[in-house]
């Protein structure tokens, strides 16, 4: 059995939400099962109606950065939410969206993409983490 | 070449894809196939043509040689188990 890994996104910025697809789609290839916490921006990124929009980078990203990043999704890069569907079917990926942020942004589970697999409090997230590696994004 | 007297049960065309997506497609082939199959993966990425061989070892398949095309990688890998 693979130690499993907690990645608890923090950030709602295409680049972060990539970095932290990619991070996922290798733990789920090798077989660690990974726990992802979804929390204030990178939550507002997850809801059905928006997941598909430009979330912008982040600020160092800069304008270079961005033509970069435009590049790379032009030569087919796959959308950081295609990537984590992928790590779902590939291996174990439970996405749980944080309860009090659901709060701060007041929307229901029914607002949120299929790929977010419930809610949770950060108690609940904590005993899914367990004594495995945790991660912030 | 012993890569080119392999037959190939199925070909993984990748080409296009950044990582981790070849190994992703490669995975989904391995888990599709029979023990014996024989999977050749088309690659361009460069990060894959380091980790494929790496995943390979580690979940136990066998690589068979990995073949540098026009533009891209062709990766040979015998499903074991």
């Amino acid at each position: 059995m693979e130690q499993n890994l907690a990645l608890v996104l923090f950030s709602g910025t295409d680049d972060k939400l990539n970095a932290a697809a990619v991070m996922t789609a290798g733990a789920a290839a090798i077989g660690r099962p990974v726990h992802i916490f979804l929390q204030y921006w990178a939550l507002d990124s997850f809801r059905a109606d928006r997941i598909a929009d430009d979330h912008g980078l982040a600020p160092e990203a800069g304008d270079a950065g961005r033509r970069a990043v435009d590049a790379l999704a032009a030569a087919g890069q796959a959308p950081w939410h295609e990537t984590l569907r992928q790590a779902k079917e590939l291996g174990e990926v439970d996405i749980q969206a944080c309860s009090l942020s659901m709060d701060l942004l007041q929307i229901t589970e029914s607002d949120l993409d299929p790929l977010v697999d419930g809610v949770e409090g950060v108690t609940s997230f904590w005993l899914a983490a367990s004594d495995g590696q945790v991660v912030f994004i | 070449m012993q890569t080119q007297t392999t037959p190939i049960t199925r070909t993984v065309d990748a080409r296009g894809s950044y990582c981790p997506g070849p190994l992703m497609e490669l995975i989904r082939s391995i888990r599709e196939g029979q023990v014996g199959d024989v999977i050749a993966v088309w690659s361009s990425d460069a990060g894959s043509k380091l980790d494929i061989p790496k995943w390979i070892e580690k979940a136990g398949h066998r690589l068979i040689g990995i073949e540098t095309r026009e533009g891209y990688d062709e990766i040979l890998v015998e499903k074991l188990r």
